[in-house]
Order: C-alpha cells, then structure tokens, then sequence
C-alpha cells in the first residue's frame, strides 16, 4: 500500500498532447477516480502510471520509488483491464495463481491465497472453470482477485464496470467498494461514467485535453464545479451568462444575486423551484415550462428561458400544481448559485 | 406446405454445394481412385498389354530394404525442414503480427507470400546459382570475409533443406500469424502487469494460445515436403535419392505407374500413421 504521485507528467504523440503537465496526488489506500471524456487522456495517465506508456517528460513515483525508468512487470502493480485479459487457456483458479506463480511463491502459500483471493470476490467454489464459462460479473470478480492476490502496491482499474449491464454495474459498484475497503489498497480507476466516479471515489479527478482541470472529494467538485466544462461534465447544471455590476448579476429582463466577480453562473436543477406565480426575492426568471416528464420519484421540468433550456427536478409532487406548459416562474436560492470561470 | 419448404430447402442445399462435391469428385477422389487401382495391377491397362490384379506392388517395398531407408530419410528430412520453418517463421509471424503495424507490415507480408509467385523449378534454380561452388554465396562471402572460403554447398543435404525452407516457409509464417494476431494485446500486458518477464509469457500465454496455428502450419509443411522430389534432385544430385524421387522415377522414367501408384500409397499411410500418432501431444498443447 503507497501513496501514487505523479509529477508534470506529459505524453506527446507528435504535436498531440495526451497528457500535458499533470501533477497529482492518489492518497495511500483511497479510491481515486480519473474521470474525462474520451480523449481526455485518463487512460494515458493510468498506463502511465502502470509502465505501459513512458512519458515524455515528468515523474511517476509508487510509494516514495521513482519508476519511469522501472519496466511493468517490476512495478509491483495490479491492473484490472476493460475487457478484463483472463488468461483463456487456464482455469479461473491458475488465472489468479499467475502472479504468484512468476515470482516464485511456494505452492502451499499460493493455494492458500487463491483461495482466499477467490472467497474474497464470492467465488470459492469457481476455481476450476475456464473464463469462458463465467458471466460477465463473474470475470470482473475474477479479474480483481488476480490483480489483488499478489498484494501490489497500487490497483489501476481500466474502466472496470464498462463492459457490464446497467444492474449488474450497480452490483458490481458496491461489491467494487467492498473488497477495495477491504484490502485497503490504494486505488486508481478511470471511467467515463460520471455517476459511476461519484459513487465509488473518495477523490476525483477531471481531466480535459490531456490537463488535469479538477481534483477534490467529489462533493466538494460536484456543490462548486469551478469552472463551465466541469458543471456540465459532473451532473447537470443550468449556465446562466449575464453581465456584472456590483452585487448583482444583469440578465435579459432579470436582475439576479451573483457570487463574488462573476459572470457566468451555474445552478444545479436540483436546487431549481417552479411555481406559476412570482416568488418573492430577486432570483426570479420568467420562463416558459416545455414538457414535464415523469419518472418514477423524480420529476423533471424543461424550461425555455429567452430560447436557453434550463432543467429542474425535484420529487414529483412539487410539480403537481403546474400545468403542462405555459408561462412560469424559475428561482432559486442565492446561496445555491455557483460562480463559474468561463471556458 | 412445411414439407414444401424442407423440399426447396433441401434442393436448394443440393445446389448449392454440387460444386463443391463435383470439385472433390474431379479432382480427388477420382485420381484416388485411379491411383489405388493401378496399385494392385501389373501393368498399365494401356493400348494392348496384359495386366491383372496383384498384391506384388505392395510387397516389393517389404521385399528390399531400400524404400523403407528411403522412406525414413524422407521423413528425417520433413522433421528436419518443419522444425526449421517453425524456428524461423513463429519469431517473423511474432513481429509481422505485434511489432509492425500499416505499410511496413503490408511490404513485408509482400516480402512473405513472393516465393509463392514465382515458379518453384526457378526458385530452385536459383538456389542452385546461388549455393554451388563459386556461386553467389561463395563469391558474397569470399569478398567481405577477412580469410579465403571455399564453400559449395550445392549437392549436399543442407542445400536441399535451404530450398525447401525457403518453399514452405510461408506456410508457417501466415498460420502463425493469423494465431498469434487472435492473441489480444491486453492479455500480454495483463501478463506483465501480474510481474510475468517475456519468457514466461511465451511459454505460459503465448505458445498455448498459439499453439493451434502453428500445429496446423507445421502439418502444411512436413506432409508435402516428406513427399518432396523436385528440391532433392535439383539441389541434392547425387544424394538427392529420397523416397519423393523413387516414385517420380517409377512413373516418369521406369513408367512402373503401378508400383509409384503403391509407393504413393504407402507414404500417405505412414504420414497419417505419423499424424495420428503425435496428436495425443499436439492435442495437448493445445490446451
């Protein structure tokens, strides 16, 4: 167990820059999750961070170990692949006895472990299938307990869920937290499933272009983005641009509480209030309501404010009292406004 | 009308695999046919010779202990040639398939398949030129080694095993290929990764997986070149006696089509006997 660094890390293909500058922390036993659009360069840094790109320039260092100059099979990681490598010419149990096996583990030691390693993920009793048999779920487990059994330093997980259904992704989300608590392995995983980062990471990281743009525990990155792309990015949000004077932030027919300087604002839907009759206070917008769509627990309203759509959920007996469209009135708490810097 | 369609079905399978079976008909199982029955007659039934039907053609080769050296030569010769094509084509089928990627791999895939283009009695030819006594390779040698070389190794059984490496190469190389491409990159790092170094990997993920590919590629080479006639007699002269060359004689020169005809057949048993035999361990590195 180490802490991961990375230190102006940069990979240039050519004028391309799949990574460009990035300086980062993943603490000792947390749960650190890369989170971009493709193309952002998250896998980039993960193979970085495993050996299989050598970076352009800049450090990586597992524990206080530099090891750029040190090859994969010597970094003492754990790699969980996308579609998740196992060894198809071996059973399940010799796919997770690989790791000891290469370094020279007695075979007493090496049952032992396999089979704790297999209990670990809940499938003791598979050992002797070949990966073709087994679910998706399955291999994922299967995945992990080769990638753990060796005891690495580190665990880098490649989108790990991606290639699972939507239920079993939530399973696996869950079992994914439990057995990472459980050994209290640091841990690094990329994903483009922003809900996915949220539910799993104790700390998130946003990358754009190759930069790292956000890192935080993910409430605080979620509550105050900080910037356009990231609002959007991490859950919905509501930008709303206007020009600034003073305490107040100007808008087409509206006038409305601002943070300190700014000029591009954003609210989450969630903090979004819908009434047919003007509230009192000042962050008021008259906007047409669209369309209001139900969806179980949750209710979601469309709004056209000066040809911008705005999005509000709330439960959905908040909505009830709305017609289904026409003229209405949008507000929030000032307090729930977040400054943004523009793009 | 559900029998209508299993009879249109069906009619319509007829037609479309007659091809095939009138492929297999002309060009295998009637020369088959053809050739067990000259085995067991005396003579070609050509023009007005007498001939009738004999178990001769098939003792002769129990009779003199000559085909039987020869036959164990030429299969000494397919292991010999088969292993090389392995030595050589997996590490090339390797790069081809994991190193080189877009044109560089498209050329040299050329570089591959170009002995099948040219006309194999001129390829051996050419090793001919290239291999005899102040030759090519000789004058080649001569000119950038520091000390004289005489080497000629034109008449000599490792002229007959360059040639027909050379020949067969391919074979190996593209079975190899197509395996070895099947092999997910993933799983080689997912390799390295658990702390495996590159032998392992070979021995553990690699040759397993490709196993298949490279058995069906050495099978390709070893079944036609115990066979082989034209390399051993063009580059191998006076030793170029094999058990290829003693069937070539008995038609084209002894015209003893009958006794060829059971020679043939005696060499398709024994390399099928050979088959069947190695399969338990071919079966097992498989998996």
């Amino acid at each position: 167990m180490s802490e991961v660094r990375v230190e102006g890390l940069s990979k240039h293909y050519g004028a391309a820059r799949a990574l460009d500058d990035v300086t980062l922390t993943f603490p000792d036993g947390g749960f650190f999750g890369l989170l971009g659009p493709s193309g952002s360069g998250k896998t980039t840094l993960l193979r970085a961070i495993a050996g299989f790109v050598e970076p352009t320039a800049g450090g990586v260092f597992i524990g206080d170990r530099p090891v750029v100059d040190v090859p994969v099979e010597a970094r003492e990681i754990g790699m969980v692949f996308q579609n998740y490598a196992l060894f198809p010419n071996m059973s399940v149990a010799d796919n997770v006895a690989f790791g000891l096996r290469v370094r020279g583990t007695a075979r007493g030691e090496i049952d032992k472990r396999v089979g704790d390693a297999l209990e670990l993920v809940q499938l003791g009793p598979l050992g002797a299938r070949r990966p073709h048999e087994l679910s998706g779920g399955q291999r994922q487990r299967v995945a992990m307990a080769r990638a753990i059994v060796t005891r690495p330093r580190v665990l880098l997980l490649d989108e790990p869920l991606s290639a699972l259904d939507k239920a079993l992704r939530v399973d696996m989300q869950i079992e994914l937290k439990r057995i990472q608590r459980e050994v209290g392995i640091t841990t690094i995983f990329v994903t483009h499933d922003q809900e996915e980062a949220l539910t799993l990471s104790d700390r998130i990281g946003i990358l754009k272009g190759g930069r790292l743009i956000r890192e935080g525990r993910p409430q605080e990155v979620y509550s105050d983005p900080g910037d356009v792309f990231t609002a959007r990015f991490l859950g919905e949000a509501n930008v709303i641009e206007g020009t600034g004077s003073g305490d107040w932030l100007d808008l087409p027919g509206a006038r409305v509480a601002r943070p300190e300087g700014a000029t591009t604002i954003a609210v989450r839907p969630e903090h979004l209030s819908v009434t047919v009759d003007r509230p009192d206070g000042p962050n008021a917008l008259q906007a047409r309501l669209r369309q209001r769509i139900f969806a179980g627990a949750m209710g979601t309203c469309v709004l056209d404010w000066n040809g911008q759509m705005l999005k509000a959920v709330a439960r959905h007996e908040e909505f009830s009292d709305l017609p289904e469209s026409g003229p209405v009135w949008v507000s929030w708490a000032p307090r729930h406004a977040r400054g943004l810097k523009a793009d | 009308m559900a029998g209508g369609i299993a009879r249109t079905d069906r009619l319509r399978a007829i037609a479309l695999l007659s091809p095939a079976y009138l492929w297999l008909t002309v060009a295998v199982f009637l020369p088959l046919s053809a050739m067990a029955f000259f085995s067991i007659i005396t003579d070609v039934p050509f023009g007005d010779t007498e001939w009738h039907v004999t178990g001769e053609n098939y003792t002769a080769f129990l009779e003199s202990p000559t085909y039987a050296r020869l036959l164990l030569k030429s299969v000494l010769l397919g292991v010999k040639v088969t292993a090389l094509c392995v030595l050589i084509g997996f590490p090339c089928a390797w790069v081809l398939a994991k190193m080189i990627k877009g044109r560089a791999r498209e050329a040299l895939f050329l570089m591959v398949i170009l002995p099948f283009w040219s006309n194999s009695l001129v390829r051996i030819f050419s090793w001919a030129i290239v291999l005899r006594g102040n030759g090519v390779l000789d004058k080649t040698l001569s000119a950038i080694w520091p000390w004289p070389v005489k080497l000629n190794l034109l008449f000599t059984e490792s002229a007959i095993v360059i040639g027909l490496v050379h020949s067969y190469l391919p074979y190996v190389i593209l079975t190899a290929y197509l395996a070895l491409q099947a092999i997910d990159d993933s799983l080689i790092e997912a390799a390295r990764s658990l702390g495996a170094k590159w032998w392992t990997i070979l021995w553990r993920i690699v040759l397993p997986l490709s196993a298949p590919g490279l058995i069906a590629g050495a099978v390709l080479v070893f079944v036609p070149v115990v066979g082989s006639f034209m390399e051993p007699r063009i580059l191998g002269g006076r030793l170029g006696t094999y058990y290829g060359t003693v069937i070539e004689d008995q038609f084209v020169a002894v015209f003893n089509w009958p006794l060829g005809a059971a020679l043939s057949f005696i060499l398709l048993a024994v390399v099928l006997a050979i088959l069947a035999l190695a399969s338990p361990v071919l079966r097992k590195a498989r998996t």
